[in-house]
């Protein structure tokens, strides 16, 4: 309402004066804009340097330190801590998992995402129409999305329960009993080996949703005369995934991949809360994220964990660029 | 969605041209495929709600029914489990600390980026594009790093003069300011380009008019950003909600714990206590504002949360 009545004082106003183009000192929109400018970045630029951008720098510095956190006083130690994150078997551990979960959890979700946007978007092959979404693909989504919008830590704590022995709740061996397969229970939390595919699992099912419904919206805007044409030409199925649906979609699935890599960095909440701070039996488990907190909050080593971050932040940072890099293709540009 | 798919221009192309000739992919292999199709679709349907309504009839049983019959229904309707959840295991009390900590800082979240993107989006002024990189940057950080000097930092403010005594660590004001901080690169990267849309002849009419700059953005721009500001809002009402690590290294007092920070704790001393029906009721009662939340909004929630890739 508002708008249009503003929109129809412009034009009444355009046709007396020039219109200026922009918002610079001289014009209308210049006058006083720098008190403006400046009142108005205030609070947003100040609150972001104080809290986030200055923790940033302070820990690289810090990094370089012995400080326990618990005293004023510290050393510059040089790389010490470096050093010793380098013959820290645990640190290693934990960027065996980081890497597992960076490279599996994605391709996983991806994948998933990716197969379940196409079948609710152009799944469905009702007669006439060349490409349909099966029937109440909406309720899908809707249903899909849901974890995302879930706290990491009840997420945690369901599949805790479901992982979980048999008397403590554990539905995933409960369900396996029951549909005979008996001998697949295991005590899944209590094996090292499976405790950082457990947290790849519980990842992707928070995450395929997410991805089902951005890769539907991409494939929402591919026009459907493509396929029509396709169909015609006599193309089946498979082939109209790979030749039309996927080359039009990969840079949504590019951008998702980078996006999935960064949040697959992550997994704290999920360890922290599933195998708690020392990353399950034999900490085999760990991520970077909760060795990062242990080291500061548990053993009073901030020293130590600000190194454990710097080497988070240059993986991730690397991960980053590699991705962008090793996944860029010619765009396809759409009719 | 619905209207490209009901276009009235070429509603039926092939079979129009071709009506006797059969239709590729619509057969019976194409109908086999069809409910294999549906059957998938079903399965991770069931894979995705089955986990959260056993949690949800989890919290109405008795512990005794849920170790030894975890699969099975409630007998009855165990309301005490949200009473005991809420008063002996404080969910209660955490509750109402996140409903403090999201009141304040969703709002300003919205406030302070909206006026921080407004300004880079539509001024022209020396160190313009180097304060929005330096807001997108924050996008790709990972927290952890800066957990560490975070925590001295707001432990710091604690000993300001005059607002000292609002801040510091177990401040809801510090956890809100945090939140607002961190929230700060997608909602300004957001907003920037929200803001670029808008027509510039509206802006230029109200400053020709005698609006003030201030009251430019307060009276024209933000009413006509509100779709914008819905969909981030909501973005942010649930990150915060459902926010975890930064509490843990804020809030270390008990009574001042966070939903989700209090359900972890919770969580982490429920095999000590025996009590796991209470814990899948304080869970119920986390999720239920989302839930609500989710529901209401579903299409804003989802437009809001992959506009942030796409863009």
């Amino acid at each position: 309402m508002t708008q249009t009545g503003l929109a129809g004082a412009a034009q009444s106003k355009d046709v007396r004066r020039p219109r200026p183009k922009r918002a610079r000192a001289g014009s209308p929109m210049g006058r006083g804009k720098y008190p403006f400018i400046l009142a108005f970045l205030l609070p947003p630029v100040g609150l972001y340097l104080l809290y986030m951008l200055s923790p940033y720098v302070q820990a690289i510095q810090i990094s370089f330190t012995d400080w326990s956190g618990l005293t004023s006083s510290y050393n510059f130690i040089g790389f010490d801590n470096y050093v010793r994150m380098w013959n820290d078997d645990q640190i290693w551990t934990a960027v065996r998992n980081n890497l597992i979960l960076l490279l599996v959890v994605p391709v996983l979700t991806l994948f998933l995402g990716l197969f379940f946007a196409s079948m609710l978007n152009v799944g469905g092959r009702s007669k006439g129409a060349a490409v349909t979404g099966v029937r109440g693909s909406s309720i899908y989504k809707v249903v899909y999305f849901f974890p995302m919008v879930l706290s990491v830590v009840v997420v945690g704590i369901i599949f805790k329960y479901v992982f979980a022995p048999e008397t403590a709740g554990g539905i995933l061996n409960s369900t396996l009993s029951t549909i005979g397969l008996g001998g697949l229970t295991q005590l899944w939390l209590g094996e090292p080996r499976f405790l950082i595919w457990i947290v790849v699992v519980v990842m992707t099912w928070g995450f395929v949703g997410f991805y089902v419904v951005l890769f539907s919206a991409a494939m929402q805007s591919i026009p459907k005369d493509i396929y029509e044409a396709a169909l015609l030409d006599g193309a089946n199925r498979m082939t109209t995934f790979r030749k039309i649906t996927l080359p039009l979609v990969w840079d949504t699935v590019q951008v998702g991949w980078v996006y999935m890599a960064i949040q697959a960095m992550d997994g704290f909440a999920v360890v922290h809360i599933m195998l708690g701070i020392n990353g399950g039996v034999d900490g085999a488990g760990d991520v970077l994220g909760v060795a990062i907190y242990r080291a500061a909050f548990a053993s009073s080593r901030f020293g130590y964990a600000a190194a454990i971050g710097v080497l988070m932040l240059i993986l991730t940072m690397t991960i980053a660029i590699l991705f962008m890099r090793g996944l860029r293709r010619e765009k396809v540009e759409l009719a | 969605m619905t209207a490209t798919r009901t276009d009235p221009e070429r509603p039926t192309n092939a079979e129009a041209v071709k009506p006797a000739e059969r239709q590729p992919g619509v057969g019976a292999g194409a109908k086999a495929i069809g409910l294999l199709n549906g059957g998938f679709l079903l399965l991770w349907g069931l894979i995705t709600t089955l986990p959260l309504l056993w949690a949800i009839l989890s919290s109405f049983k008795t512990n005794g029914e849920f170790r030894t019959d975890p699969m099975g229904l409630p007998s009855g309707l165990e309301w005490d489990n949200f009473a005991r959840a809420w008063s002996a295991a404080n969910i209660g009390q955490y509750f109402v600390n996140s409903v403090i900590v999201v009141s304040m800082s969703v709002p300003l979240t919205i406030l302070f980026g909206a006026m921080g993107a407004y300004v880079l989006a539509r001024y022209d002024f020396p160190g313009n594009r180097l304060i929005y990189y330096t807001f997108l940057g924050g996008l790709v950080l990972p927290v952890f790093l800066a957990l560490v000097p975070m925590f001295f930092i707001v432990r710091n403010t604690g000993d300001l003069p005059l607002v000292g005594q609002f801040l510091g660590l177990n401040s809801y004001v510090s956890l809100a300011l945090v939140y607002v901080a961190f929230s700060m690169p997608f909602t300004v990267f957001f907003l920037t380009a929200f803001f670029r849309t808008l027509p510039t002849s509206v802006a230029e009419a109200g400053i020709v008019d005698g609006c003030s700059h201030f009251s430019l953005f307060f009276r024209v721009m933000l009413p006509m950003a509100k779709p914008g500001l819905i969909s981030l809002a909501l973005f942010n009402f649930l990150g915060h909600w459902n926010q975890y690590i930064l509490p843990l290294v804020i809030m270390q007092q008990n009574d001042k714990r966070v939903l989700a920070q209090g359900l972890g704790t919770l969580a982490a001393n429920t095999g000590f206590r025996a009590d796991w029906t209470a814990l899948f009721a304080g869970l119920v009662i986390a999720l239920l504002p989302v839930l609500i939340v989710y529901i209401l909004f579903q299409r804003q929630v989802q437009a809001g949360l992959t506009a942030g890739v796409l863009k």
